[in-house]
């Protein structure tokens, strides 16, 4: 059967106020950032700008600072902070038993 | 009791929290209706579990937490069965049957099972000695030991493990908690209030070790100690096991009842089953479970409603959670992924030792933290479930609710004008209302002003919002806003943090945030990666790097480019190579598919284009050949530029090769404001072009030339010489006495150049070369300092560790359409 959620590991496996990448073969790469009260948010691993690498941004409250150019980035909403305009598409994330999961559909969505 | 024979049987299996709250609920609606009978595996009434903590603790008695004695049971026409479990259900004859081999029939059943303590499955776990935490026979075990005092271990540092570890201190033994994350409470707390927690249980004689992972028990007929997978060894003659539970759901399951993490209930508590119903910890309704009363209370309302067919329905709980420790205050709420629009509103104040944050969204409030004053923890959790619009309260909702519903308090302002003029305002300093606005009187105009001319605000800087209240009442419009704060996080600047981390021996990031007031939960990309270097400088050896507080390219040992690759440049000591090092790097360049490889303009060469999973690979062949990271990525010592100097050129006066390979052998690996070069030159045509280093040799005759501050960036600034020198040893030396002072009073992120015009050449030439005693010392700590920083980074993570950084965490490969259908 296929869920609606994907497993994709332990919380613990996602350093505090870091991240990891999934990558969906055939499309783009998913940032899944753990935060330091420990929520897991996910998106594409691609900054508004110029499509700096999220997951290797410095983790800040739950925004992630882009490491080309600086941008903030809201984890929630994918949304550029302060001036910046500009928006990174959003996977639906969540812990569920100590488990990572993200939204299938999204993935898929990432994966088009 | 012949009247009840006829009515309908409720049989509960659980005498535990809900199970009898149920019953009373189901009393207090309608005492007629049902005849009950209670399964209770412990040999007692009921009582109130999470009182354990303070029998344990010493602050209560058994007989005080016990909720309802025999005669409840009795008056009320239960039979109780104690001490005796269920083990089976049959669901087709409705009957259940207990260990005892007893049988009874029931019309309705309600399973209140609660849950099982989870024990890790690693060696030793059934060794005598190694106990739970969840009813009394566990206390009573613990008071046992307690007795024969000697060492504890309790594994696990949430709610549970933290009471046990109380309880047992008081109790005389000494304790060790061991938590695997690094935050106490992690699930309730954010850093800095378990930094609070944490410093707090320490002063109290506990030591705690986070991020401690539990290997095995050690032992032979019972427990003696405890052993990590680092390999430490901590010895206890008692073992507490509080990390985490369960829901008892075996005998639902084998009732063929439909169980997912919980036994499944509807919103009347009902299970697959119409005849069966459940509460408590052991049920899950709507994918959640719970491991708190308050939810249960809920639970048991909805149940009893339903039972007397005045169905409201259970729609879930909102919980909070207080930790019962003697003397610290603690309450935590709701949710802090606040998402889009959410904000935190942050106040800490360090020398009350009290911490704060509300997470607002939409002008509602979903979630807080308290730590220090809970007193409007209740206040909070009111707001938030009922979801009320805060946005009058807003300015004032951190202090709580008798100042923001408190009318006449509500302008700060006309607060601190109505102070008297003895009325302290800066507690570190003891400086009073007077003084600060005699001080203002003098002309100080601004923060920075007042902090060096009364000294208020200047320690601490819990006061700084006052200060800057009275000089806005003082002076109105001509306050001068003062010199830059380190970021948006922080009202002080990189200079008062510093000093401040010094003079108060701070030792952690979260600690620095706390007791400076930062106003953001965990700081911003600009204050943290400056907190990690400064509290490195300050503490060698003894500050733990925060990775996740450094920029990308510190944290993965390599340069990311523009399209998300990494370029890798290995050292090579003073610019020389070798053929073995050359077809090390070769290799690379094919096995990996880099697209280039380039000089770079620090005379290195630089790979590029490889990606970040393939990082490791390649540093693991970089090092077989014997060479380690350049930290070209670094706020490091980068490169040593040399000349070929006195052994090859006709010019030559010094071996400025050698000198170049020695001062990078004793240089590299240190972690500095901003990036550092040097480089060395032969003789005055100077083909090194160490003048436009941060710190440049020019080899005479006589001896050397010492040059620093230069930079060939976008404002291009030649060296000041700062002292000339006779041999290799001095000029290593005044290096390491220059670098040093860098080091240690540069604002992070300044390079040498700004930094030398912002104090002036003289001030260096005071501290470095007339006060001898000034450059050894600054020389000393220098050296110290390397001894922990000279190890190469790309091997340990070779060696596995951070490995996590470079690998992806899963792969995904969608199913095709054509598949699914
Ligand atoms: C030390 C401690 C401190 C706590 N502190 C707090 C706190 O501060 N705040 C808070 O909200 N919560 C706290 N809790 C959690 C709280 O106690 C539980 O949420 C609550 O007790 C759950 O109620 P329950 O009825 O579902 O389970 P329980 O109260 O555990 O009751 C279940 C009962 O069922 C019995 N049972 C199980 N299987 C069988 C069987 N087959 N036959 C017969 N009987 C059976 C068990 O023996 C037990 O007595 C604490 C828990 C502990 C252990
Ligand atoms: S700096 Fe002087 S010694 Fe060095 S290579 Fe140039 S000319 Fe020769
Ligand atoms: S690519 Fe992210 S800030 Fe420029």
């Amino acid at each position: 059967m296929i869920g609606e959620w994907l497993d994709i590991g332990w919380l613990q496996e996602i350093p505090v106020r870091g991240s990891r990448t999934v990558p969906v073969e055939g499309g783009e790469e998913i940032a899944v950032f753990r935060t330091g009260d420990d929520k897991v948010f996910a998106l594409v691993n691609r900054c508004p700008h110029k499509g700096g690498p999220l997951s290797a941004g410095l983790v800040h409250g739950h925004s992630v600072a882009c490491p080309l150019h600086n941008w903030n980035i809201a984890l929630a909403t994918g949304q550029a902070k302060g001036e910046d305009k500009g928006c990174t598409p959003v996977i639906p994330a969540k812990i569920s038993g100590g488990r990572v999961l993200i939204c299938r559909a999204s993935t898929l969505k990432a994966a088009a | 009791m012949t009247h009840h024979i006829n009515r309908p049987h409720l049989v509960v299996i659980g005498n535990g929290m809900a199970g009898c709250r149920a019953v009373e609920e189901l009393l207090a609606r309608d005492p007629n209706r049902y005849r009950v009978t209670i399964f209770g595996a412990e040999p007692h009434v009921n009582y109130n579990r999470i009182m354990l903590s303070p029998v344990l603790a010493g602050e209560k008695t058994f007989d005080e937490i016990v909720i309802n004695p025999r005669d409840w049971y009795d008056g009320n026409g239960i039979e109780l069965v104690p001490g005796d479990s269920v083990t089976g259900i049959d669901r087709a004859a409705q009957t259940v049957t207990a260990a005892s081999g007893r049988t009874v029939r029931y019309d309705k059943l309600l399973i209140a099972t609660g849950s099982d303590p989870f024990i890790i499955p690693v060696p030793g776990k059934d060794l005598p000695g190694v106990i739970s935490f969840r009813d009394m026979k566990d206390v009573d075990a613990m008071l046992e030991a307690a007795d024969k005092g000697g060492d504890a271990v309790v594994i696990g540092g949430g709610l549970l493990g933290l009471e046990a570890a109380h309880g047992l201190t008081l109790r005389g033994m000494k304790v060790t908690v061991l938590h695997l994350m690094p935050t106490l409470m992690e699930r309730q707390l954010d850093e800095a209030a378990g930094w609070l927690l944490k410093s707090e249980l320490e002063s109290r004689g506990q030591t705690i070790l986070t991020g401690a992972d539990t290997a095995e028990i050690l032992g032979t007929d019972h427990v003696e100690g405890v052993k990590l997978k680092d390999g430490r060894v901590i010895p206890a003659s008692l073992v507490v096991m509080a990390v985490g539970i369960r829901p008892s759901t075996a005998l639902a399951r084998e009732a063929g009842l439909a169980v997912g993490r919980g036994i499944h209930v509807d919103d009347h508590m009902i299970t697959s089953d119409p005849d069966v119903l459940a509460v408590g910890e052991c049920v899950e309704h709507d994918g959640n479970v719970y491991g708190l009363v308050a939810p249960l209370w809920e639970m048991c309302r909805a149940l009893a409603d339903g039972l007397v067919e005045a169905p409201t329905g259970y729609r879930g709980s909102v919980t909070s959670t207080k930790l019962k420790v003697s003397g610290i205050d603690l309450f935590s709420a709701g949710d802090f992924s606040g998402g889009d629009g959410a904000e935190d509103i942050v106040l800490r104040d360090a020398s009350r030792g009290i911490y704060k944050r509300v997470v607002v969204k939409d002008d509602r409030i979903v979630g807080a933290v308290l730590y220090g004053d809970t007193a409007d923890g209740s206040w909070y959790f009111d707001l938030l479930k009922k979801q009320e619009d805060i946005s009058d309260l807003r300015d004032l909702l951190i202090f709580g609710q008798a100042f923001a519903q408190g009318g006449g308090q509500a302008d700060p302002k006309a607060a601190v004008a109505a102070l008297s003029d003895d009325a302290e305002i800066c507690g570190c300093n003891g400086v009073s209302k007077g003084e600060v606005v005699a001080c203002i009187a003098k002309g100080a105009a601004s923060l920075d002003a007042v902090r060096t001319g009364c000294k208020a605000s200047a320690s601490c800087g819990s006061c700084t919002g006052l200060v800057e209240t009275l000089l806005a009442v003082t002076l109105g419009d001509a306050v001068q806003s003062g010199p830059k704060t380190m970021c948006k996080c922080t009202s002080f600047g990189h200079d008062d943090v510093r000093r401040e981390i010094v003079v108060q021996g701070m030792r952690s990031i979260p600690e620095v945030m706390q007791k400076l007031h930062w106003s953001t939960p965990d700081g911003c990309s600009s204050c943290r990666p400056a907190l990690n270097y400064y509290l490195l400088c300050a503490l060698p050896g003894d500050y733990q790097d925060d990775q996740q507080s450094r920029f990308v390219n510190e944290r993965m040992h390599a340069n990311i480019q523009k399209d998300g690759t990494y370029s890798v440049v290995p050292r090579m000591w003073g610019g020389i190579t070798s053929p073995r090092e050359l077809r090390a790097i070769a290799d690379v360049v094919e096995k990996y598919d880099a697209p280039m490889v380039k000089v770079t303009g620090g005379q290195r060469l630089d790979i590029f284009g490889i990606r970040k999973e393939d990082l490791p690979a390649v540093w693991a062949d970089l090092n077989a050949a014997g060479m380690v990271s350049g930290h070209a990525y670094g706020k490091a010592l980068r490169t040593v530029k040399t000349c070929v100097g006195s052994e090859w050129c006709r010019f030559g006066t010094q071996d400025s090769t050698g000198l170049g390979v020695k001062l990078e052998r004793g240089f590299w690996g240190s972690w500095m404001p901003h990036k550092f070069k040097m480089a060395v030159s032969g003789c005055p045509r100077n083909c090194a072009e160490a003048t436009i280093k941060d710190f440049g040799v020019v080899c005479v005759d006589s001896g050397y030339e010492l040059h620093v501050g230069g930079n060939g960036g976008i404002h291009v600034r030649a060296t000041d010489l700062l002292v000339k020198v006779a041999t290799e040893d001095e000029a290593m030396h005044y290096a390491a006495a220059f670098v040093q002072l860098y080091r240690e009073e540069a604002r992070y992120l300044e390079r040498t150049a700004p930094w030398i015009e912002r104090v002036g050449l003289q001030y260096l030439k005071d501290r470095i070369v007339e006060d001898e005693v000034a450059r050894d010392t600054l020389a000393a700590r220098f050296w110290y300092s390397q001894t922990f920083s000279q190890d190469d980074p790309w091997a340990e993570r070779v060696a596995g560790d951070a490995r996590e950084q470079h690998a992806h965490m899963a792969a995904f490969t969608p199913i095709r359409t054509e598949e699914l259908a």
